[in-house]
């Protein structure tokens, strides 16, 4: 091996890093407010990344309109979940949030879809889609059962991701996608060249690490989301709205997760599974950060974003049984070094 | 035999289905199907539901069965039957290696590493080149006897069947055994069980490989079914579908587990039949129903339709009433050094910057009553922890008999004779007062999982009841015997919790807040009972707020305050004392 392949090698690794690195950051602020291991964050990122591979050719993605099936289930729960003091205000705000707000989406998409809709405009559009399902996901599957064991919202978790990867099949078809990419501009630095599209990896990571770091240290709004996770009822006591909570934390992770698909979709081709893989590398990465850290997430995923490079250089048939095998010191550290707690369970 | 009824039937009714005119033989392809996952699906049940290990790798198990028979019957020409302990050796050795990494994964770190390992061993399989990589391994030959193939489904139906129904028997009466209240205990956390000597990382291991076998089992029977073994159906798609099978028949039952299997099996098959007529030629629909199902289901019924099933049924199953005429031989005195009981000479525990316990000093004799008072966060339960091995100490010394204790296992502990009770009740609530008090029994017996599976465990079995029910008619409360323990009211919980730690036939009795939530005459019972216990020879250590109980009660009081012993002595005298009646009530007076 040369230098130039190494070099070659890191820049890969680095380049899917930020990425595993920016879906770990999602799962860990998911786990951090709510509890739930967010298996269908793979979900998230095929879905951000074929809805724009498939707006900028010009077609109406399917998720859209799953959007507004999932915002009229919401609504029929807002509704039922608070049939014995139902509000006009309540009602308004439902409706505006479940009702208005995807149908707008959806009119909006069919309204502005083409084959010359600017790029951004693209963007736009499917991270408002994947941002509505995200949200709307947390009030139809996990708002519900919010307060059961870590594990029931675990199992619940693997059936959002099963069906989700279901309709993924049913909107963009068992081919892959691929998008244009955001940007031709590019750096050259000795035999490395950066594309625009891997600087804007590099830079929207650490701007995501920087933000949620200081959001979640630093203000009162991250620290009662925090509050939540730790003790629901806890937190209900002293003002914090829960549910609100968990909403903003979908909400983020989806669209952390709709970004990086779309970060990535113009570099490999996406089919409708692929979500699922990426995403559980953002988890070796923020299972190795105890789902708790930041920074550490981070780092971790650079690893496994290098180790995946080099492993596909070195035995390119075992590059997913290395990635995998690779948590599996990582947990037993972790558990050795967490005290041994008591869980009380239901 | 009653007992055994509903079981002679259903494999009668089992047994007969093949041999109806009329079937069409599509149904008994459906039929071994769901044999095959209900063996997976009850290796789940004793896992998850019962063990509380969830496991999201059950698939890759069957990978190491199927893969073990493929390779050794095409490349190697080894009878089918031969690879039979095979397959089930190389399963079990798989999951005492993973189980090794994996049981000891606290919380929801557990069910992640299954999903790593479930995915890493799905890419091993379609790697290697000895296993056929993706194409997998065909040809494999079919099971027979003599020179009768089970070649079609309706004959291979009956190997499955029998494994079924064997491995459900094997499975229930490990569950109602000495080996099997201990696994149960483990779901609801390890601290309790291990109070009474349960060795709980070798319990959890042992369910892991107990699963990993029948899934190995499952695996070599799919293998000589389909005649073929490919990665596909042991990825990580498919454990998660074990997972859904186990959750939906109900994951604390073992037939749950096959109800599971039955359910979601022609549910499968119906929504891949119908689905595409619904909604065009897509593939896959089935899994969008089954993920929303899933999510269903844990928000409509968390337990599964087997206990809805059973809870609808015009008759109950009868309860034996253990005989309590088997007498249980007393444990066996551990050799002691020194005629003091409990000797604790500067015990101190330190939690980061908090002093919990600071440097205490005091005794327990034989026959003796001691109560360890002091107000909120005096370091009281912190002391009881420190003695019986749940907290290793800081520093100093904690003897039983002259043993060294302080930083010994709890199980360890337990042997010495040193039994307790909870301050937050730690029963197992959908296990009965019975089973409950009979796990406090569990150093006095020594029947195994594998004596147990196979019913030699019986006397050993019927001495451990007894004595469970003895204690449990010796602190009054026989008419609840049979009911479960999450039942009964905080107080009578509290005195469970007394008749498990007299099951362990201690020496030392420690009880956290005994009194706690009862009522005054239950009060006054539990005194004359701890009285009666002391006159027969045994020594109480009781932590308590209720002053009046403890005054008369004790022998001799030891306060703590902010974890430092601040007076001893007897009631009298404590009660005249003025650093305690500060501490109390925060004022000389």
């Amino acid at each position: 091996m040369n230098t130039t392949i190494m070099l070659f090698l890191l820049q890969d690794g680095i380049t899917n890093g930020a990425i595993y690195a920016l879906l770990g950051l999602a799962l860990v602020l998911v786990f951090a407010v709510t509890r739930v291991i967010l298996i269908p964050q793979g979900e998230f990122v095929t879905y951000g990344a074929l809805s724009y591979a498939m707006l900028a050719t010009g077609q109406v993605p399917g998720t859209v309109r799953l959007a507004v099936a999932m915002g009229l289930v919401a609504f029929a729960l807002d509704l039922f979940f608070a049939r014995n003091a139902l509000h006009a205000r309540l009602v308004i705000r439902s409706v505006a949030l479940n009702i208005v707000f995807p149908v707008a989406l959806l009119g909006l998409v069919y309204a502005l879809v083409g084959p010359n809709t600017p790029i951004a405009v693209n963007i736009a559009l499917a991270l408002l889609i994947v941002a509505a399902i995200g949200l709307f996901l947390y009030r139809i599957a996990f708002q519900p059962i919010a307060h059961t064991s870590v594990l029931v919202l675990l199992i619940a978790s693997v059936g959002c991701h099963l069906a989700l990867q279901g309709l993924g099949l049913v909107f963009f078809g068992a081919e892959g996608l691929r998008a244009p990419a955001l940007s031709n501009a590019a750096v050259t630095a000795g035999p490395l060249r950066f594309t625009g599209q891997s600087l804007a990896v590099y830079a929207l990571t650490v701007g995501f690490i920087v933000g949620l770091w200081l959001f979640f240290g630093y203000t009162k709004t991250g620290k009662a989301l925090r509050a939540t996770a730790v003790n629901r009822l806890g937190a209900r006591l002293v003002g914090i709205r829960t549910t609100l909570s968990g909403q903003i934390a979908f909400l983020l992770a989806s669209v952390i997760g709709a970004i990086s698909g779309i970060l990535i979709v113009p570099i490999t081709t996406l089919y409708y599974d692929t979500g699922f893989l990426i995403g559980l590398k953002g988890f070796i990465a923020a299972i190795i950060g105890g789902l708790v850290s930041y920074p550490l997430t981070a780092v971790a995923a650079i690893v496994v974003g290098i180790v995946e490079a080099f492993s596909s250089f070195y035995a390119s048939n075992f590059k997913e049984v290395i990635v995998f095998t690779l948590i599996l010191p990582v947990l037993v550290l972790r558990s050795l070094a967490a005290p041994q707690v008591e869980e009380e369970k239901d | 035999m009653t007992q055994r009824l509903p079981l002679i039937i259903f494999a009668l009714v089992m047994a007969v289905i093949p041999l109806l005119p009329g079937i069409p033989p599509f149904w008994i392809v459906l039929l071994d199907n769901i044999g095959l996952a209900a063996l997976v699906a009850m290796g789940l049940v004793l896992l998850t539901g019962v063990g509380g290990l969830t496991s999201f790798g059950q698939a890759a198990f069957c990978g190491f069965g199927a893969y073990t028979t493929a390779v050794l019957t095409t490349a190697y020409g080894v009878s089918p039957w031969l690879t039979l302990p095979a397959s089930l050796v190389v399963s079990g050795i798989a999951a005492v290696l993973l189980g090794i990494v994996t049981v000891r994964l606290s919380g929801h770190y557990l069910p992640l590493g299954t999903i790593a390992w479930g995915i890493g061993l799905f890419y091993l399989f379609s790697k290697l080149e000895f296993l056929g990589r993706n194409d997998g391994i065909s040809g494999i030959p079919p099971l027979s006897i003599g020179s009768f193939k089970m070649l079609s489904p309706d004959t291979i139906y009956y190997a499955i069947w029998v494994a079924v129904l064997l491995s459900a028997l094997l499975t229930m009466n490990l569950l109602d055994s000495r080996t099997g209240r201990a696994i149960r205990a483990l779901r609801r956390g390890h601290i309790a069980a291990e109070a009474f000597g349960v060795q709980t990382p070798r319990a959890k291991l042992l369910v892991f490989i107990y699963a990993a076998v029948l899934a190995g089992l499952s695996g070599w029977l799919y293998a000589h079914f389909q005649r073929a073994a490919n990665p596909t159906p042991f990825g990580a798609q498919a454990g998660i579908e074990y997972l859904f099978i186990a959750v939906v028949g109900g994951a604390g039952y073992v037939w749950g587990g096959v109800l599971g299997a039955g359910i979601v099996v022609i549910l499968k098959e119906v929504l891949q039949s119908y689905l595409p007529y619904i909604f065009g030629g897509q593939s896959q629909l089935e899994t969008i129903v089954f993920g929303i199902m899933l999510v269903l289901l844990l928000q409509l019924a968390p337990q599964g339709v087997w206990p809805w099933l059973m809870s609808r049924l015009p008759f109950k199953p009868a309860r034996k009433t253990p005989d309590t005429s088997v007498k249980l031989e007393h444990r066996e005195r551990a050799a002691g050094t020194s005629p003091v009981l409990l000797h604790i000479d500067r015990a101190r525990k330190q939690f980061g910057g908090v002093l919990a316990v600071n440097d205490v000093s005091f005794d327990v004799n034989a026959r003796e009553i001691v109560a360890l008072i002091g107000p909120n966060g005096a370091g009281k339960s912190t002391t009881f922890n420190l003695i019986t091995g749940v907290l290793g100490a800081t520093s100093g010394k904690i003897a039983v008999l002259g043993n060294e204790v302080a930083n010994a296992p709890p199980q360890e502990v337990v042997k010495l004779g040193v039994a307790r009770t909870f301050q937050h009740v730690k029963l197992v609530p959908d296990m009965t007062v019975l089973e409950n008090v009979a796990i406090g029994a569990h150093l006095r017996g020594n029947s195994g999982a594998i004596s147990s599976m196979l019913r030699l465990d019986r006397a050993d079995e019927a001495k451990l009841l007894a004595e469970a029910a003895r204690q449990i008619a010796r602190v009054g409360l026989s008419d609840q015997i049979d009911q479960l323990a999450g039942s009964l009211s905080l107080g009578q919980q509290r005195i469970v919790e007394i008749a498990r730690a007299l099951c362990v036939d201690p020496m030392l009795l420690l009880l956290d807040e005994p009194a706690a939530g009862l009522r005054h005459m239950e009060k006054q019972r539990l005194a004359a009972l701890l009285r009666q216990l002391r006159d027969g020879g045994m020594s109480v250590l009781l932590v308590e707020h209720d002053m009046g109980f403890v005054m008369d009660l004790a022998d001799r009081i030891v306060v703590l305050d902010f974890g430092t012993k601040i007076a001893e002595g007897t009631p009298a005298a404590i009660k005249r004392n003025p650093d305690v009646i500060k501490a109390y009530l925060g004022a000389a007076a």
